[in-house]
């Protein structure tokens, strides 16, 4: 297995944000040599590289960049660092302690799709993320690597704008995100068309993550076929997974695309605190199927979760331990999709906010002789009826943890009341959370 | 798109004070030349994040001050102020505590923070503290789940949160 280290290479450096110091470490060198490629060239090591989208579709992106019609201009660049999907908090990271990787990535970027503004869309409650990125980008600015001459040399220019969002979740849908950074509510567009055909002011626009993109410097340094080689089946280079919940050590890890998820949860976060049972894994952020613990010997890679009959999404794991009550871990879920619905669609804005009343019906002991079954039937009449993927992404947890854990259910209205005294885990207590490049 | 019967009269709005319009101005001023000249609309969001930290929270006349900059209908500067929860169309005390109690922050004592703030300040989600001291907020995630529990006071970030150090930091807000 390689030891590669991509995106977290050169977290907890010192002063890693600045630009001298990741310059020192290497940082614009691989923009140096895209400039020196075509355009079309870069595109096909990105390709190549199978690097996919890490905002949770997976999408191959170099395939969604060959989607921008030929002829229209300006296209943009509209960078997702919305990152909102409860379990999910990577992109942070990069930004926080390499922003320079970003900036380098998004540069290459648009050099390689003839793009000449980029705006990062990050969450409003990412104030200081927000400042670190602003100052990054007025570093590189100021040293000639942005504005007028890309890298002081090319005949491009490029300006990075940062717009900050005010707490949406839905902002972090793509179209949504346009509207948002339209100076709108966020409200999904109806696609097709999709946003590199008609997106930001209408015009063609790429819309990719933050981790995404931070990818782009090291496949066009090391090609795509190495990026590729790095992980495992038709997803490229390495991952960061960010494991959240009852693990000894929780934060961010850097491993190979493929890695094993009971690996990463057992060995490198150091087993569940005080030794107790994985009871369930959230295993791509809160919208993706729920895994039972003697369900998680698997791959990590985008098409084996899909497999596995869930799905790797955000690379959000959330871990909960043998003590933690089902049925309060999906009401809390249920409950952030009610409030974060945006009310365009009826099946997600009446659903979600049924869904949450039938789970704390159940939770508090109120629950009655079919509820189990009618929470299952509303889920089922959201997914898929919804112009955008909110409405599966809130029926997705439903169905899942009533398929997987249904007798828990069924026990709370039997018993008409909670049977777990601490329902979000017994052992909470002395945790270290480690935030760094932690490899094994 | 910016409405074209709609343009910005640059003057002072009914309701505010003068000062606080010029300060309004003067940061809004910079943000503007991010976007295209015709698409100065998209600054709403920053727009009203100005006029709320300049005006305390977006009442009616701070919603048409910033919708008059940007060539807009009040309306629209409404249904994004209304929309979001970092905006505020309604006075809120001096300090906002927002606690998150998602799954990753509850796992992690996030719920039991939140009863504690409750039962400190007599409070339910969203109340203020009788001398306007304090707001007290449930939110949902803040991209803070391996740091957690954590919550957000006046904007700024505080992760790994015990019941000592939240009392310790709401304690001290002035």
């Amino acid at each position: 297995m390689s030891e590669t280290l991509i995106l977290t290479k050169r977290w907890g450096k010192k002063d890693s944000h600045t630009l001298a110091n990741s310059r020192a470490d290497g940082a614009y060198q691989a923009l140096e040599k895209a400039l020196s490629m075509t355009p079309a060239a870069i595109i096909d090591e990105v390709k190549a590289s199978n690097l996919r989208g890490r905002g949770g579709a997976g999408f191959s992106t170099g395939l969604k960049w060959t989607f921008l019609p030929k002829d229209v201009r300006p296209r943009y660049l509209a960078v997702n660092a919305d990152e909102s999907e409860p379990g999910t908090f990577k992109d942070r990271y990069i930004i926080e302690n390499d922003p320079h990787q970003l900036i380098e990535g998004i540069a290459i970027t648009c050099y390689a799709n003839d793009i000449h503004a980029a705006y990062v869309y990050i969450r409003g409650e990412y104030k200081r993320q927000a400042e670190v990125l602003e100052a990054a980008i007025e570093e590189a600015r100021a040293a000639g690597i942005l504005g007028p001459r890309l890298l002081g040399k090319s005949d491009f220019a490029l300006d990075i704008f940062v717009h900050r969002g005010a707490g949406a979740y839905i902002c972090g849908e793509e179209s949504a995100l346009l509207e948002s950074l339209e100076g709108k509510k966020g409200y999904p567009r109806l696609k097709p068309p999709f946003p590199a055909v008609v997106g930001l002011y209408g015009k063609p626009t790429i819309v990719n993550n933050v981790e995404t993109l931070a990818n782009v410097p090291w496949i066009v340094a090391n090609g795509g076929a190495a990026y590729a080689a790095l992980g495992g089946g038709k997803t490229g280079g390495t991952r960061l997974f960010g494991v959240s919940g009852h693990v000894v050590r929780p934060g961010v890890y850097e491993v190979p695309a493929h890695y094993n998820m009971k690996k990463l949860i057992m060995e490198d976060c150091g087993g569940i605190v005080g030794g107790r049972k994985v009871k369930a894994v959230i295993p791509g952020g809160s919208s993706s199927p729920v895994l039972r613990g003697d369900e998680i010997d698997i791959s990590l890679e985008i098409d084996a979760m899909k497999a596995a009959g869930t799905m790797s999404g955000s690379g959000g794991l959330i871990v909960m331990d043998d003590s933690t009550c089902m049925v309060r871990a999906l009401f809390r879920i249920a409950k952030f999709y009610a409030e974060e619905s945006c009310g365009q669609c009826t099946p997600c804005r009446e659903g979600t906010s049924w869904m949450e009343g039938i789970l704390h019906k159940i939770e508090h002991g109120h629950g009655q002789p079919g509820d189990v079954e009618k929470l299952a039937q509303v889920a089922n009449n959201i997914g898929g009826q919804t112009i955008c993927a909110l409405g599966d992404a809130a029926s997705m947890p439903v169905q899942s943890f009533v398929k997987k854990f249904r007798e828990e259910f069924e026990q709370h209205v039997r018993e008409r009341r909670c049977p777990y005294p601490h329902p979000w885990g017994a052992t909470r207590s002395t945790r270290e959370a480690v935030i760094g490049p932690v490899r094994v | 798109m910016a409405d074209p019967l709609v343009r910005p009269s640059g003057l002072a709005v009914e309701g505010l004070p003068a000062e606080g319009v010029a300060r309004f101005d003067r940061e809004l001023a910079p943000i503007l030349k991010r976007y295209p000249e015709d698409r100065r609309s998209s600054a709403m969001i920053p727009a009203l994040r100005i006029g709320q930290e300049v005006f305390g929270y977006l009442s009616p006349a701070v919603m048409a001050l910033a919708a008059d900059r940007l060539g807009v209908s009040p309306a629209r500067a409404e249904e994004v102020a209304t929309f979001y929860v970092m905006l505020h169309p309604e006075p809120h005390g001096r300090h906002l505590v927002e606690i998150c109690t998602n799954v990753s922050c509850s796992l992690a004592g996030g719920e039991e923070i939140f009863d504690r703030l409750k039962a400190k300040f007599g409070l339910e989600n969203g109340g203020t503290t009788p001398d306007g001291r304090i707001t007290l907020r449930e939110v949902e995630c803040l991209g803070c789940c391996g740091t957690a529990p954590a919550m957000l006071v006046d904007d700024d970030q505080h992760e790994r949160l015990t019941p000592e150090k939240v009392e310790q930091i709401v304690g001290a807000l002035k």
